[in-house]
């Protein structure tokens, strides 16, 4: 169930740029573009930071020499500075589960749902890190950043695991019109889980819910005299007979995804329900979609 | 200890154990299985939900069923179920055991014996004095029933041995009163005997009576004769009911004096029938060899019939005087011989030499006188190599006056010149009649019919050897019949003429028995007490209860009536009896015997002879236990969820799958064989032996791919019992001492290999040497009992113009790791000769199927793993020498195999270039 701990940092990051492979650029909606002040992609018709080249302006006093074009000057007698296009940049906050409860597989040919999110997690960073967004984790104070380092961070963290049972949301600032992705199996306590949507929604933050689950989470294929725990332990509930459960079971899962989808209907993000016998790239198409989709 | 049946308990009240089963039942149900800690992240979910159904936390019926079993099973096993239990004599009074010990007996001896032994045991056990006696052996001395400790009889009881007769059960009658009480186990024979059912109510009286009958039918082959020119038997069993075939074979010594099976002939009983005249097709000089008859797989005297003269059919020419006249049949000189003869002699009528060519046993020659030289010196030679010439006077002998002056080796006395004439009408006195037969006379013993009369004789002239040569006097005392010994054979001379001119004994029966007394016809009647009176015969070989033959130097004669009664005993068991010329086949079947079971009285108690041996039960039913428990462990897994179930069906599937690798490997070792030149050497057994074998033909292996065209791969090992020879093209052979005979079945395949064009080295690795001691070296007697049973033609040593000496190289001699012994391949054809301009015979068309030697010309070859010599050959250069001659040879050894006689052909190219006028 420990199998997370021997994931190295870099094994981590080779598997999600091979599921990051043959993705478009991923380039964020920027429908609050004028409102943000973090550099981006996306022009702002002016000059200013940028990669892009905007024009040539004849050098006045107090530019530094270095920022000279020398060789547009050398085509006239005056002094060319060369400006860039301002560009902004959109910031995503990403929150990976890694709390105990991913730590868990029905099967041992499934991963587990703690690889998948982290795969799916770190796989939607290095999409948006191509298409030049600042990526950051909910749990990094920092703000989100772009760059390889930045990735290399991420996934330093995301190798970590936690020791709860279940994971909540980080508490964290978020600039309004930045975008957040959580990943979890949402299966811990309701409560927090609502508390961490409506905070992120107060802040203007939009973004999409990724609910991982195994299949036998589904199903609940188990019989017999059972006493079920937790992963960490914390809980646990005996049964006589677990099959009789299946149908209870079944109702409260379903309760509890309805739940999760209003609730992100209500504060205008996107639900997504993920097993681990799906494959990774249509859940990360998907987020792909739902980030980069339509402005709002 | 109870019994149900063929299974009996040892502890039967553990059995009790089983009523607890009820109780199991109800507690195994009211305890549910324990439950399962299972990890699952939603238990969040689950938290607060009610269950609504509570019935799985009874163990399922099956499950309970299963443990039910095992238990059951645990608690049979220690009741100590044995199957087959033996029947134990019970009791403390003395045990008797009798067996009837005869050759009925014999083919279930072995498991009369350990019935004997079982019930020995069980006496020692319970400490009863035992005695043991063979009924057959009649009883002897004071007290025949002489009980003693059961310990003694142990050993005592192996050794016994049936005997070929059978018993005689009105001895016993008496000699079962002179006990006190006593207990009887009968080990019958089951054949209806006269006096069983007294013996069986004299032993009654002593106490009670067993009956041990083997289950199995009894064989028997009677009597013997010939039929149409077949041998013919009678075989008879004893059980009437099913249908068997069997197969009897004739048995006699082969031209080299060893006893082979010179036919078989096959026979079925139908259902209902007991008995079946069979008749074996032989030449009659094969059947002249036939010592004895047996049924094929039946070891008992009764399946054995002996044969004697009565079936000899001695080849006899007849050559008379002068030429037969038409129409004067009666008078003919060979007429009453003919007659006597042809039915049962192989009679040849032909002249002197076309005679001789046929080798009769005996001549017959009849009123011939004067003979060319060259006819008596050819008659003379044939006699002194063991011939048997007769002779009868007539007027020709009389006249021609051979054997007058001195004795003629063809005649036993000397004759006077004339003979006389008695009671003719010219003549005084009256025609004479015959004497008593002298004692030292093979007709001793024979009546004399008072009917036969001699009218005229040649007559004997007087000699101080005269009396010991005369076989029958007239009864004025003068010879009628002599005889004498010449060299190794015999002759003798009838005083009379063959027909009955001269007397009137060719018309009597007494003319036929005097042939017969001579050996020269076979006997046709029966065994005649009269006429046996007073003779005495030797046993030459005797029947044991086996029915093997034995030689008997050590038993005694017996008188011909004892003879002729056909009773047997210890002082005359069945066998041949030599009496003079004459052999009699006693026989352990009587010829009118018919088998039939013996009856018992109602309320016998028959115990089994054939035990199927005790089988102890405990074991199997543990065994089931735990398996039993062990399915449940697996059952109560899947039942608490915690089987996986595909690991277990993997598990199983493991377990239960045969191995089937081995194929594979067969598969592809027989097409390496098949797709590539592999020199192969037979396993002996013997490690070290075979290695060196291995290293051998890797060497030279090595040595024709780097030399010649023929690349060969590795060399393989093949079993000859296994392994699939056709594949390769020679096989070395090294033999040792120490090597087992192949099988029958793989002599068959080595067989199929060589005429299939294989080759075969045989290499006895030991130069030969001490090859003039004991007749031979040890390997290579072993050598020659491998061999015995192969096709192997004649050989020679290897000649100087052999193919093998140039197939690749030319070679003159074939060491190996030792360079002087010869080297022996298949012997040229006898009509090989040289041509003229050619350098060599044309030699053998094909490949010499073996080459047989002993210079050990593996170790000579053999290479390691880095390619240098295993063995040191010889000293130095000289020895390097050796060691490249060496290797040459297997080079032409190969090449001889795969190209055949190719280079032999070469022999044809001047002749070819000739005609082509290069």
């Amino acid at each position: 169930m420990n199998d997370a701990a021997q994931i190295t940092p870099d094994q981590l990051r080779r598997d999600a740029e091979e599921a990051a492979v043959g993705f478009p650029a991923l380039m964020a909606g920027a429908d609050q573009l004028a409102a943000t002040i973090s550099l981006g992609a996306h022009g702002r018709r002016r000059a200013g930071p940028g990669d892009e080249f905007w024009q040539y302006r004849p050098a006045t006093a107090g530019d530094p020499l270095r920022e000279i074009d020398w060789r547009r000057s050398a085509r006239a007698d005056a002094h060319f500075v060369r400006q860039m296009e301002w560009q902004n940049l959109q910031a995503v906050h990403l929150w990976v589960d890694r709390s105990a409860s991913m730590q868990y597989r029905g099967d041992k040919d499934l991963p587990l749902k703690g690889e998948r999110a982290r795969i799916l997690g770190l796989a939607a960073a290095i999409l948006l890190a191509k298409g030049g967004e600042s990526v950051g984790l909910m749990e990094d104070p920092q703000p989100p950043k772009h760059g390889r380092g930045q990735l290399t961070k991420m996934a330093m963290r995301l190798v970590e695991t936690a020791s709860d049972d279940y994971g909540v949301p980080p508490n964290k600032e978020m600039v309004r019109g930045n975008r957040a992705l959580l990943i979890s199996d949402f299966l811990g306590d309701w409560e927090s889980v609502i508390a961490a949507l409506s905070r992120a929604a107060d802040q203007r933050v939009q973004g999409c819910l990724v609910q991982v689950l195994d299949p036998s989470e589904e199903s609940f294929p188990f019989d017999g005299r059972t006493i079920f725990e937790s992963m960490g332990g914390g809980l646990s509930f005996e049964t006589r007979r677990a099959k009789a459960l299946r149908d209870d079971y079944l109702e409260r899962l379903a309760e509890r995804k309805d739940q999760l989808e209003a609730l992100a209907r209500r504060t205008g993000w996107m639900y997504l329900c993920h097993h681990t016998d799906q494959p990774a790239q249509s859940a990360l198409m998907w987020i792909h979609n739902a980030i980069a989709g339509p402005a709002r | 200890m109870i019994a149900f049946g063929s299974l009996g308990f040892l502890v039967p009240a553990l059995l009790l154990g089983l009523l607890a089963l009820p109780i199991l039942w109800w507690l195994l149900r009211a305890v549910p299985p324990a439950p399962l800690r299972r990890r699952f992240p939603a238990v969040s979910l689950l938290l607060g939900l009610e269950d609504r159904e509570t019935t799985p936390d009874r163990t399922p019926w099956w499950l309970l069923l299963l443990r039910m079993a095992a238990i059951a099973a645990a608690i049979l096993a220690f009741a100590q179920p044995v199957l087959n239990p033996t029947d134990r004599v019970a009791g403390n009074a003395p045990l008797l055991i009798t067996m009837d010990g005869s050759w009925a007996s014999a083919q279930s001896w072995a498991a009369r014996q350990d019935k004997v032994n079982e019930v020995l045991q069980f006496a020692v056990q319970d400490g009863r004095p035992v005695t043991v006696v063979l009924l057959s052996d009649g009883p002897r001395g004071e007290k025949p029933l002489n009980f003693v400790n059961a310990g003694d009889w142990i050993s005592k009881a192996e050794g016994l041995e049936p005997n070929a007769w059978e018993p005689n059960y009105t001895d016993w009658i008496g000699a079962a009163g002179t006990a006190e009480a006593f207990e009887t186990l009968w080990l019958s024979d089951g054949l209806a005997r006269e006096g069983r059912a007294e013996l069986m109510a004299a032993f009654g009286e002593k106490g009670d009576v067993s009956v041990v009958e083997a289950d199995g039918t009894v064989f028997a082959l009677r009597g013997i004769g010939i039929e149409s020119g077949a041998l013919s038997t009678t075989a008879l069993r004893l059980d009437a009911a099913g249908s068997g075939a069997f197969s009897v074979l004739a048995e006699g010594p082969d031209p080299a004096g060893i006893t082979r099976s010179l036919a078989r002939a096959e026979g079925a009983l139908d259902e209902g029938a007991r008995e079946v005249e069979l008749a074996i097709e032989l030449p009659s000089e094969l059947r002249n060899r036939v010592k004895r008859v047996v049924m094929d797989g039946v070891r008992s005297a009764g399946a054995v019939v002996v044969t004697d003269d009565s079936i000899q059919r001695r080849k006899v020419a007849l050559i008379g005087g002068g030429t037969e006249q038409e129409g004067a049949v009666l008078v003919s000189p060979l007429h009453f011989l003919r007659k006597a003869l042809v039915p049962t002699a192989d009679v040849i009528e032909a002249d002197f030499t076309d005679s001789l060519q046929a080798n009769p046993d005996v001549i017959i020659l009849a009123d011939v006188g004067e003979m060319s030289t060259q006819e008596n010196r050819a008659v003379l030679e044939w006699v002194e190599g063991g011939g048997m010439l007769v002779r009868f006077a007539g007027p020709r002998l009389a006249a021609s006056g051979i054997g007058q002056s001195s004795e003629d080796p063809l005649l036993p006395v000397r004759l006077r010149a004339g003979g006389r004439n008695v009671g003719g009408a010219m003549s005084w006195g009256s025609p004479k009649a015959l004497q008593e037969f002298p004692e030292n006379s093979p007709f001793f013993g024979l009546d004399v019919p008072n009917d036969v009369f001699v009218e005229s004789q040649v007559m004997a002239q007087p000699d101080p050897n005269l009396a010991e040569r005369v076989l029958a006097n007239l009864a004025d005392g003068t010879p009628l019949v002599t005889g004498k010994d010449q060299g190794a054979g015999r002759v003798v001379l009838f005083h009379v003429t063959a027909n009955a001119e001269w007397s009137s004994l060719p018309l009597s029966g007494l003319f036929v028995q005097l042939l017969e007394r001579l050996a020269i016809s076979a006997r046709t009647s029966d065994l005649d007490a009269a006429e046996l009176e007073g003779t005495i015969w030797v046993p030459e070989q005797v029947l044991d209860g086996f029915g093997v033959l034995r030689d008997a130097p050590a038993l005694a004669g017996v008188d011909g009536a004892r003879l002729a009664s056909g009773v047997f005993g210890n002082d005359m068991p069945p066998g041949v009896y030599v009496s003079g010329d004459r052999r009699v086949a006693l026989n352990a079947v009587a010829k009118d015997r018919v088998l039939e079971a013996a009856g018992w009285p109602l309320g016998t108690n028959f115990l089994s002879l054939t035990r199927s041996e005790e089988q102890p039960l405990q074991a199997w039913l543990l065994m089931a236990a735990l398996a039993l428990l062990c399915i449940d462990v697996l059952a109560t897994l899947l039942v608490g969820g915690r089987l996986w179930m595909r690991g277990a069906i993997a598990a199983l599937a493991l377990a239960v799958l045969p191995v089937q690798p081995a194929d594979a490997q067969d598969e592809a070792a027989i097409l390496n064989a098949a797709n590539n030149t592999v020199l192969a050497y037979v396993e002996t057994g013997n490690s070290k032996l075979d290695e060196v074998s291995r290293a051998g033909l890797l060497g030279l292996s090595t040595e024709l791919f780097r030399r010649t065209s023929i690349e060969p791969v590795a060399p393989v090992a093949v079993n000859l019992e296994t392994g699939e020879l056709s594949l390769y093209p020679f096989l070395y052979w090294p033999v040792s001492d120490t090597q087992n005979v192949p099988s029958d079945r793989a002599m068959e395949r080595v067989n199929a290999f060589l005429r299939g064009g294989g080759m075969i080295l045989f290499d006895t690795r030991d130069a030969n040497i001490g090859r003039s001691l004991s007749g031979g070296t040890p390997n290579g007697k072993r050598l020659q009992t491998i061999a015995r049973s192969l096709d192997i033609p004649s050989l020679e040593p290897v000649p100087q113009d052999h193919v093998l000496t140039r197939t690749f190289y030319l070679l003159q001699d074939f060491p190996g790791r030792y360079a002087n012994a010869d080297v022996w391949v298949e012997a040229a054809p006898p009509d090989a000769e040289q041509l003229e301009g050619m350098p060599f015979r044309n030699l053998n068309d094909g490949v010499t199927p073996v080459v047989i030697g002993g210079n050990d010309w593996a170790s000579a070859w053999a290479i390691g793993e880095n390619g240098r010599f295993l063995f040191p050959v010889g000293r130095g250069s000289q020895g390097e020498r050796q060691r490249e001659i060496a290797i040459r040879f297997g080079v032409n050894l190969v090449m001889h195999v795969l190209t055949g006689n190719y280079k032999s052909d070469q022999v044809h190219v001047p002749a070819l270039l000739d005609r082509l006028g290069q």
